[in-house]
């Protein structure tokens, strides 16, 4: 980073410098819900995923003490350019894995935007503008019946992926062994097979 | 023929010192730099310096040295001895560096089993900044911080480090020395040459040495009275001997 | 090694450390920068270098200090509290002239805080943080790649001027992950450390220390030392901007504010203002003079900062009264949005005769 300079001899850094980035490709989105239920490895394999694709991504997961029994957030944002801010405040897509996280971030959603909520533990209708499409998913049901509750969040992510059109659900499954340690990859399988049947589950409710 | 019965030591440059008359200090440089010319070390021995009254030690030690903050020498001496396993790595700390702000890296330095050794003189005040209580002090002894003489009620008992420091499994090595008298002078030596030792043969944990020294300046003593309040007051409160190892 | 990996700031800027020739580590953990030490404690094994967990930040920076005098490389890292603690440490490095990397990876602050990301350090680091009159370099990275760019160029800083070096991050760079790609880049040519303490082995003794009790020598140490921070300013500036050419408005920001300006410009660029920025990758040295030339023009400066306003004091030194500097920023794990910054450019553009 050190020793260039630009035309009118002042240095500059290594980040290449930002073309504003009109009508290009970006996409922000928040999953949230509450710790444990996979949100931040839900966030990661989205974003090893996009940069498998060869795609520009930042993954900002919550941390600390609040991921323990609080709450848990990722925000990801995908794009064909360098990448502004990590931050998501007014997230494209929204997943929403409790209520709770519903009521914090649906008013956020962009205009046109994309909800997909765990109908399992939301039973309420989300209080969101018109624009939005919602898509409910039973993830915590699908994943029971799969055999493994604990995949609710492949479910949720399996079936945004479908909807959204981005990336296959299989391009996932592919990133999973990227992101999982040694030790859970006894769970490949399962986590491949609930991302399939989320994905499922957005095509059959077009 | 002439015979030679006192030289200096290689380890040790040919200067006057700044330590006041009867001080333990300069007794002290000379018996560690005696051990280094007598171990042949001194090319690969470094030093760490203390804040207190041996803060010039590399003054007087022709070894490489650094001087550290007060308190810090463990820490420093870990950093240098991780890096460098190969090398001697010597600390040299008066008891207000040792026993009051550096308490926290000796303690730490000793777990951990630092292969380290620790060079600890204990004069029972602050020296360098003007006789102050030190940890060490003694009940009833009067310094510019005690003027009505140590009030265990009020100032605490005087901290034994050496005896605290045996109870921890990284030490290998303790011993209580004094520098008050020829023939204890002599034992002093022989206890920082085994510690040393222990060093060189890449001995598992921490030796130290602490050496009682004479502060006739801050005891307001003459350095004849100090040296019969050590044998009559202070080795009663620190008892000499080989502590552990 | 062109390969993009998906790390987080901490574990890459460990591993960077490591690929630029790390000799040892020394940390105390702390929220949130963990994954440094944890990382280290797996990696400089396997490498056969030196990981060790102190008892204590000022156990840390000292251990630094040990292993810095005998010639070899090595940083420590912690998070705003635990810098505080190293203080001590950071001008006994800056007074004995050791190399070493300091990583901040700020937290909220003042006291305990809290865990989120801050930038509120920004006095602490440039002004030098402890006692007596020094600087360090401060390296201030926006990107997960730029905080693996950074750390060989804070060694080679370190080294070359004998210097302790910050990198500045924050909790954000620290969690966030983001492709990267570990590039060897060619090492700057740098002087030998015959200054080093390896024992006095067929040469003259070694000495490393910061005090000098006869009457001038600190007094001349000092301007030793001075002169090594001019040099440093002349010749290590790092700065990057966009659009300030034609801009009405320049926000100037650093590390994750700048990310977050970024946003808001293009939006604002979008919306047909004229907006650009500036972003210092050195703190300090600071760059005076592209703030100052870029204020030639009549502008107005807005900074935008993850505190209640401390680069900005720099900002208007170098704009020097050319024009009008103005402040947004939140604090104590507060972060900025990039509509809240947008919203802010957009009023200085309805309004600049409010802000004068
Ligand atoms: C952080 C800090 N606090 C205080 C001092 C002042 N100070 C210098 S030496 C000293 C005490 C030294 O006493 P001791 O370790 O017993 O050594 P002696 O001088 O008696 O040999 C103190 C308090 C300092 N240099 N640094």
């Amino acid at each position: 980073m050190d020793g260039k300079r630009n035309d009118k001899g002042l240095p500059i850094g290594t980040f290449e410098r930002l073309k504003v980035a009109q009508n290009s490709f970006c996409e922000e989105l928040i999953i949230a819900g509450f710790g444990g239920q996979g949100i931040i490895l839900a966030g990661r394999l989205l974003a090893q995923t996009a940069m498998n694709a060869g795609k520009e991504v930042t993954f900002m997961p919550s941390y600390g003490a609040e991921v323990r029994g609080g709450t848990a957030n990722s925000m990801i944002v995908i794009s064909d350019e360098p990448i502004a801010s990590p931050l998501v405040s007014r997230p494209d897509s929204l997943i929403a894995m409790n209520k709770a996280s519903l009521n914090k971030f649906a008013p956020c959603i962009k205009t046109g935007g994309l909800l997909i909520m765990n109908s399992s533990l939301i039973d309420s209708k989300p209080n969101v503008d018109q624009s939005i499409d919602i898509l409910a998913v039973p993830a915590d049901d699908i994943a029971v019946e799969l055999g493994s509750q604990k995949s609710a969040n492949m479910v949720v992510l399996g079936a945004y992926l479908q909807r959204r059109g981005l990336f296959r659900a299989d391009d996932a499954a592919k990133s999973l062994p990227d992101i999982l340690a040694k030790r859970y990859h006894k769970t490949l399988n399962i986590n491949a097979e609930a991302l399939q049947h989320g994905a499922e589950f957005a095509k059959r409710s077009v | 023929m002439m015979q030679k019965v006192f030289s200096k030591p290689q380890a040790l440059k040919d200067c006057p010192t700044h330590y006041c008359p009867g001080c333990g200090h300069g007794i002290a440089h000379r018996l560690i730099a005696e051990t280094i010319d007598e171990l042949g070390i001194r090319g690969r021995t470094i030093g760490i310096a203390p804040v207190g009254c041996a803060v010039l030690a590399y003054d007087y030690f022709d070894v490489d040295m650094v001087e550290v903050a007060h308190g810090r020498a463990p820490a420093v001496a870990t950093g240098m001895k991780r890096t460098n396993p190969d090398k001697i790595i010597f600390s040299y700390q008066g008891d207000g560096d040792l026993a009051a702000i550096g308490t926290g890296e000796i303690i730490h330095a000793a777990h951990r089993g630092e292969q380290i050794t620790v060079i600890f003189i204990n004069n029972a005040v602050f020296g360098m900044t003007g006789g102050q209580m030190a940890p060490t002090t003694i009940l009833n002894q009067v310094t510019t911080t005690t003027p009505l003489g140590r009030d265990a009620s009020k100032q605490g008992y005087p901290l034994q480090v050496s005896e605290l420091l045996t109870l921890l499994p990284g030490t290998i090595y303790i011993e209580r020395c004094s520098l008050h008298k020829p023939a204890l002078i002599r034992n002093a030596k022989k206890a920082i040459k085994h510690a040393f030792e222990l060093q060189l043969n890449n001995a598992p944990g921490l030796s130290l040495v602490e050496l009682l020294s004479p502060c006739p300046t801050y005891w307001r003593m003459t350095p004849v009275k100090a040296i019969e309040w050590m044998e009559n007051e202070m080795t009663k409160v620190f008892p000499l001997g080989r502590l552990k190892g | 090694m062109n390969e993009r990996i998906l790390m987080c700031g901490n574990e890459a800027l460990a591993e960077a450390a490591i690929i630029a020739g790390l000799d040892a580590y020394f940390g105390y953990p702390i929220t949130p920068q963990n994954e440094v030490p944890e990382y280290m404690s797996k990696r400089m094994p396997e490498e056969g270098r030196v990981f060790l967990q102190s008892e204590s930040e000022l156990a840390s920076i000292n251990m630094v200090f040990g292993a810095a005098a005998t010639g070899k490389r090595v940083m420590t890292s912690s998070s705003s509290p635990g810098i505080s603690l190293m203080q001590e440490g950071i001008s006994y490095l800056a007074g004995a002239e050791l190399p070493a990397v300091i990583v901040n990876v700020m937290r909220g602050g003042p006291g305990l805080g809290n865990i989120a990301p801050s930038q509120g350090d920004y006095f602490q680091a440039t002004r030098g943080g402890g006692h007596g009159d020094y600087r360090t370099i401060v390296l201030a990275p926006s990107s997960v790649q730029e905080l693996v760019d950074c750390m060989p160029l804070a060694f080679d800083l370190a080294d070359q001027y004998r210097t302790p070096v910050l990198v500045l991050a924050d909790g954000i760079l620290g969690q966030m992950m983001e492709p990267v790609v570990f590039n060897k880049k060619p090492r700057r040519k740098l002087p030998p450390k015959d200054w080093a303490l390896t024992g006095a082995d067929n040469r003259k003794q070694n000495i490393v220390r910061s005090l000098w009790l006869k009457e001038g020598v600190v007094e001349q140490h000092n301007y030793d030392l001075q002169a090594v921070y001019k040099e440093i300013e002349k010749n290590e500036i790092l700065c990057e901007q966009y659009e300030v050419d034609d801009a009405e408005i320049v926000v100037v920001a650093y590390g994750i504010a700048a990310r977050i300006v970024r946003g808001a410009v293009n939006k604002a660029r979008q919306e047909g203002i004229k907006v650009g920025w500036i972003r210092p990758i050195t703190l300090w040295p600071f760059p005076t003079e592209q703030i100052n030339k870029a204020a030639d023009n009549f502008k107005i400066f807005l900074t935008v900062e993850l505190s209640c306003g401390q680069m900005v004091e720099d900002v208007k030194l170098a704009v020097a009264g050319k024009a009008p500097v103005v402040f947004y920023g939140r604090a104590g794990g507060g972060v900025p949005t990039v509509e809240q910054v947008l919203e802010k450019i957009r009023q200085l553009t309805l309004r600049p005769e409010n802000i004068i």
